[in-house]
């Protein structure tokens, strides 16, 4: 509520600065609006950003930091005993402290020592938010003034904005590599701390996953077993069912849509598949556990064979359906980059439809298809929901569609769903298996882009 | 005995007078071409109307193909030549939209009857086209496409010597035989061309249409695939589209002019490039426009 | 390499060979057209099975089955020293009085199994009814009413059909005793089915008859609303940057190989990413919107980006050298010129990049967005569930009727996808230009 209040103020401090500074410059110009360097509202915005802009930046700048600086001070101020506390603990502790200063309900008794603790972060959060609104508001405030003592008709105001604008466009620019330079960064940080409790020579070669951490220190097998190698051969049979399913059906429905199909044909079908491309993968995973897997499991049962109610199978189907729009539209887009003139001159030498199709289009647009499929498949590693819903915990080391297995994004969602400790092997185990999927999703993405991109080249 | 076939086989629109009258072509004397004209035509269209959806695109064009022989569709662009061309082995059926009247007959039968199928006509017209567009397979796999998919040859030997004549009658042999495993895209603009022409006779068609074969060549690869032109007349009946006049002028015995899609002028290359009868026909050939 | 035979061809009568293999020919061309048809057939199918299979299973919910009860709102349960105290009246013995009207109802039944039972065929949401009706109306007490009541979930599932009534009694989760109970009410009128208010308008619950698909809307919208007034500036601001400004050199590939990537990254890295850095790093409170909203905002900033850089693209050039030719600089011509013809294009981006954000789930559950959440969320940071996320919660639950919910919850979801994807069409046939 304070924080929207103050939102607010220094909105209206910059509307404000704006109409100071569009005034200011037209009272400057003497000989007229003429004689001014830019149009008056180019001074107000100078003024509205010198106003807005660095009183903004130490807004966020508190928002992002002000939790741990305020944890940092807090601890500072407290015992040495539970200063030297372990992490987890510690954060359990502050946790309390900080729940019992805004009056909530505390997990253990209330020791004066703790009331001390409570009151101080209570005292520092005071402090702090009336520090920061002073700073911000005197910062808008001074902005005002520095902004519309500068105006003056020789002052470049548009190019100054324009500089200011530039700025943001370029800093914009960069969310996207600060985006990958942060996963990298939080990935490896967390697999690293994960690779100092289990080595990586089990983590990426063990064959066993049990990720059970011990309830007490000392219990027997309480290490746990952090083998990946189950997890990607499961994750690798369901891409593999899934691509079974979506590639022959994408492609020949890319192909039948882009060589065959009247136009009326293809503008009913062509929404249909969009349809399924925007269909949310819960939905999916709601689908094959509801509907699909039941379906096999009885169907087995008829044949007597045992089908597991979690079959890779089931899961993978599904998969496969949702990856078939998206395998028909890179082929789709693929076929029709092949130019006409290979088809004319197919059928010029007598070719059918399907000769033309099989032997000369299909592998002109191989290079694109494969691109495409690789992207599907990086598409089928990384899908969560659908396994999450539909494929089993249990790591099996199994290459039979008709068992359970796990996969790799199963494992993180199970691990870091529910109750969890920061810390614990099993916790930071997500994170490693969060880098494999990267990495593992990153090459085939840069193989396939990079492909794809020669492709276009080609016939361009 | 030319001027008698030519009046018995061309009936002449009344509408558009003097289209083409053999009476004035006094230039026409050569012996070969006497003993050519002797057989009959090859290809006979009889008021050919094409439509583009509700557009027409081609109106009551009448011309007589004569076997062994190269006969040189000219005009400005758009006017129907390569929609003639591809009339002649029903590439436009691949049109949406395109539909064709009028009779075009190849050896007195209808090609547009419904017992015609498109892929056995399509064996016996070959094309060539504008821009050469050998497939993404080798230079030996190109060549040998047609004949694989008609089952023209009969073992691996057959093939072979299949794609050898074809590729030496396209006067390629000698530039790719080192490379015939290699890529066809890799060759030069000319010898993918060739390529293509290649590839066309490896299925030893009876006619080869030729829609602008030279228009994204240099002037060498031009010429040689003139002259290619030239010999290749002995065993094919060739239509050539050619926006350039010189080029139907060099390698032609017989030169149609379309203009707007209708068929203005028809006649031996000489008269109708020395002496025309219809005054379009004049303009268009001094470069009045076009 | 072979050397090729140098042999003439020997001489073939092609028309011949050509004619005779026209058949086989045919029958492969036909073949392979079948297996196109046969494609599209079967993607169709699945469209066609998944919407059938949902929509068979939720259309159900949109009425609750409701009992006709006479209750004796007795002052003594509910308000005994006659206060008329809000606060007292709040915390009388409705759940009694139900249990007691039932009884009533069925006198016959005397064992305790059985009353137990018999009690269990009303909602909980029965009570809590009562008391919005006595708090809105303190005269009530002391009254004889005869009030509509919702049922159990189990009963609710009976009556609509999703229970085989002749199975064996073992194997379904309602007695025979209960659906004798259920059809006297029915045979006397005083059981049907009403419309469901319930589920569109309260949170999550643990009862599948009172749990409702509001608090997730709620979620969902708070999470799209940062979510967009993040993304949306700052895909616009990278598009306008890459395409019209920014100089060719490494680093502006370096980006562009980056937003390549970034939209082809699993979902759930994302939420790795916002679970490291948001909450961990920066100490953000878990379950909120805001969080989920920096996270979907990190996520569809690529989509969002790729579709501005094309309707950028599409403005033609001569408009900027118009606007050049009128003395502009290029920050003008970009801003006042290009910008808002290109505006439709990137708005359309924009949706279907939120059409997707909607419905992802796996990011969210990294960020906590999976509590159990009663409450409707309130502001930005209070905890909160989306869309997607309640679909997955309720699809884990065991009960029957949870699964009618959990369709149902699809059923709402998949309606605002079609709203705002049609809303995306729409903007791009009105807006569209040919240039």
């Amino acid at each position: 509520m304070q924080l929207t209040i103050l939102l607010a103020t220094l909105l209206i401090l910059t509307v404000i600065g704006f109409h100071m500074g569009r005034s200011r410059a037209v009272s400057t110009a003497v000989s007229g609006i003429g004689h001014l360097n830019s149009l008056p509202s180019y001074y107000g915005i100078y003024v509205a950003v010198w106003c807005g802009v660095p009183a903004g930046v130490v807004l966020i700048l508190w928002l992002l930091f002000e939790p741990q600086v305020v944890e940092t001070l807090v601890v500072a101020g407290l015992p040495e005993a539970a200063r030297t506390l372990p992490e987890n603990k510690l954060d359990l502790l502050l946790n309390d402290i900080r729940n019992l200063a805004v009056g909530n309900i505390v997990s253990r008794d209330v020791d004066p020592e703790m009331q001390r603790a409570a009151d101080h972060y209570a005292s520092i959060r005071r402090m702090g938010g009336a520090a920061m609104i002073g700073v911000v508001l005197a910062l808008a405030v001074a902005g005002i003034g520095f902004g519309r003592k500068a105006i003056s008709p020789e002052l470049r105001a548009r190019t100054r904005i324009e500089n200011v604008l530039m700025v943001f466009l370029i800093g914009c620019s960069t969310i996207a590599i600060l985006t990958t330079v942060g996963i990298v960064l939080s990935l490896l940080f967390e697999s690293l701390r994960f690779f100092q409790l289990v080595s990586p020579v089990e983590f990426l070669f063990g064959l066993e996953w049990s990720p059970q951490t011990a309830l007490r220190e000392d219990q027997v097998g309480s290490s746990g077993l952090f083998g990946s190698v189950p997890l990607l051969a499961g994750t690798a049979l369901i891409s593999f069912i899934a691509m079974c399913v979506a590639v022959p059906v994408g492609l020949l429905s890319a192909i039948y849509m882009s060589e065959y199909a009247a136009s009326k044909v293809r503008s009913a079908v062509k929404p249909l598949l969009e349809i399924l491309a925007g269909i949310p993968t819960v939905v999916y995973g709601f689908f094959a556990a509801l509907t699909v897997a039941p379906f096999f499991r009885e169907s087995g049962n008829l044949f007597g064979i045992g089908i597991s109610s979690e079959s890779a199978l089931a899961g993978g189907l599904v998969m496969g359906i949702m990856i078939i729009p998206f395998v028909s539209s890179i082929s789709d887009d693929v076929i029709s980059a092949v130019p006409q003139s290979l088809r004319e001159g197919s059928l010029g030498l007598g070719a059918t439809k399907s000769e033309t199709i099989r032997r000369v289009i299909l592998p002109a647009a191989l290079p694109g298809i494969v691109g495409g499929i690789l992207l599907a498949v990086s598409r089928a590693i990384g899908e969560t929901m659908i396994v999450v819903m539909a494929a089993g915990l249990a790591a099996n080391l199994t290459a039979n569609p008709l068992e359970a297995v796990t996969t790799v994004t199963v494992q993180i969602v199970t691990l870091l769903v529910g109750d969890q400790e920061f810390d614990s092997a099993k916790t930071l185990a997500a994170f490693a298996l969060g880098l494999v999927l990267f990495f593992i999703t990153l090459i085939l993405n840069v193989a396939a882009l990079s492909v794809v991109k020669k492709y276009r080249e080609q016939y361009e | 005995m030319f001027r008698e076939n030519m009046e018995a086989d061309v009936t002449f629109d009344s509408d558009d007078a003097g289209r083409f009258d053999p009476d004035t072509d006094d230039a026409y004397s050569s012996t070969e071409e006497m003993a050519v004209v002797e057989s009959p035509p090859k290809i006979i269209s009889r008021g050919v109307d094409v439509f583009y959806g509700d557009t027409q695109a081609l109106f009551g064009v009448d011309i007589d193909i004569r076997p062994n022989e190269v006969t040189a569709l000219i005009g400005p662009s758009g006017c129907g030549k390569s929609t003639f061309l591809r009339c002649l082995n029903r590439m436009n059926d691949i049109i949406d939209g395109c539909s064709v009247r009028g009779s075009i007959t190849l050896d007195g039968r209808d090609i547009y009857a419904k017992s015609v199928d498109t892929v056995h006509l399509r064996a016996r017209v070959g094309m060539v086209f504008q821009k050469p567009n050998p497939f993404p397979k080798s230079v030996y796999d190109n060549v040998a496409y047609g004949p694989k998919i008609h089952g023209l040859a009969t073992d691996k030997d057959d093939l072979d010597a299949i794609v050898h004549s074809s590729l030496e009658r396209a006067g390629l042999l000698d530039e790719v035989k080192d490379r015939l495993h290699e890529p066809g895209t890799g060759l030069s603009g000319g010898q993918q061309q060739r390529l293509c022409i290649a590839r066309a006779i490896a299925v030893e068609p009876e006619v080869i249409l030729m829609d602008e074969p030279c228009s994204a060549l240099d002037p060498i690869a031009t010429s040689k695939i003139e002259d290619l032109i030239d010999e290749m007349r002995n065993n094919y009946t060739i239509v050539i589209v050619t926006h350039n006049m010189q080029q139907a002028a060099r390698v032609s015995q017989r030169t149609a002019f379309f203009h707007l899609g209708k068929m203005i002028e028809y006649g031996h290359t000489d008269t109708i490039f020395t002496n025309p009868n219809e005054v379009r026909t004049r303009d268009y050939i001094t470069g009045r426009f076009g | 390499m072979t050397e090729l035979s140098t042999n003439t061809p020997k001489p073939r009568d092609v028309s011949a060979i050509v004619t005779a293999g026209l058949a086989k020919r045919y029958a492969a061309e036909r073949r392979f057209r079948a297996f196109g048809i046969a494609a599209i057939a079967i993607a169709v199918a699945f469209v066609a099975l998944l919407f059938s299979s949902i929509i068979g299973n939720g259309y159900t919910v949109f009425v609750q089955t409701h009992m006709r009860l006479d209750v004796e709102l007795s002052a003594d349960a509910i308000d005994p020293k006659g206060t008329r105290d809000a606060t007292v009246l709040a915390r009388g013995d409705y759940a009694g009085l139900v249990k007691g009207a039932l009884r009533e109802r069925f006198a016959d039944v005397k064992k305790r199994r059985d009353k137990r039972k018999l009690h269990g065929l009303a909602s909980q949401g029965a009570s809590y009814d009562l008391r919005n009706m006595v708090l809105a109306d303190p005269n009530l007490i002391g009254q004889r009413i005869s009030v509509w009541l919702p049922v159990s979930d189990d009963a609710d599932m009976l009556i609509k059909g999703h229970i085989p009534r002749h199975t064996g009694e073992g194997s379904r989760r309602i007695s025979d005793k209960e659906i004798a109970w259920l059809d006297a009410l029915a045979e006397a009128g005083d059981l049907e089915t009403q419309f469901n208010v319930r589920f569109f308008t309260s949170g999550d619950s643990r009862e599948p008859e009172l749990a409702g698909i509001w608090g997730a809307v709620v979620g969902s919208a708070l999470t799209l609303l940062v979510t967009i007034a993040l993304a949306f500036p700052s895909g616009v601001a990278t598009a306008v940057y890459l395409e019209e400004f920014a100089p060719r050199n490494r680093w502006t590939d370096l980006i562009e190989v980056n937003i390549n990537n970034l939209a082809a990254v699993p979902s759930i890295v994302f939420g790795l990413l916002g679970l490291a850095v948001f909450l961990n790093f920066f100490g953000m409170p878990r379950s909120a919107p805001v969080v989920g909203g920096f996270v979907l905002a990190i996520m569809t900033l690529p989509t969002i980006i790729i579709a501005g850089r094309v309707a950028l693209t599409s403005v033609p050039p001569s408009v900027r050298e118009a606007a050049y030719g009128l003395g502009a600089s290029p920050v003008q011509a970009v801003f006042h010129h290009v910008l808002p013809l290109a505006m439709p294009g990137m708005l359309t981006g924009a949706i279907i990049g939120m059409a997707r954000a909607l419905g992802e789930t796996a990011p969210l559950l990294m960020i906590g967005m999976v509590a159990f959440i009663v409450d409707i969320p309130g502001s930005f940071t209070d905890p909160s569930t989306v869309l997607p996320v309640q679909v997955y919660l309720w699809a884990d639950s065991p009960e029957r009727a949870f699964m009618e919910k959990t369709s149902a919850a699809i059923m709402v979801l998949l309606a605002f996808l079609i709203v705002m994807n049609g809303a995306a069409v729409y903007l791009r046939k009105k807006f569209e230009v040919r240039w």
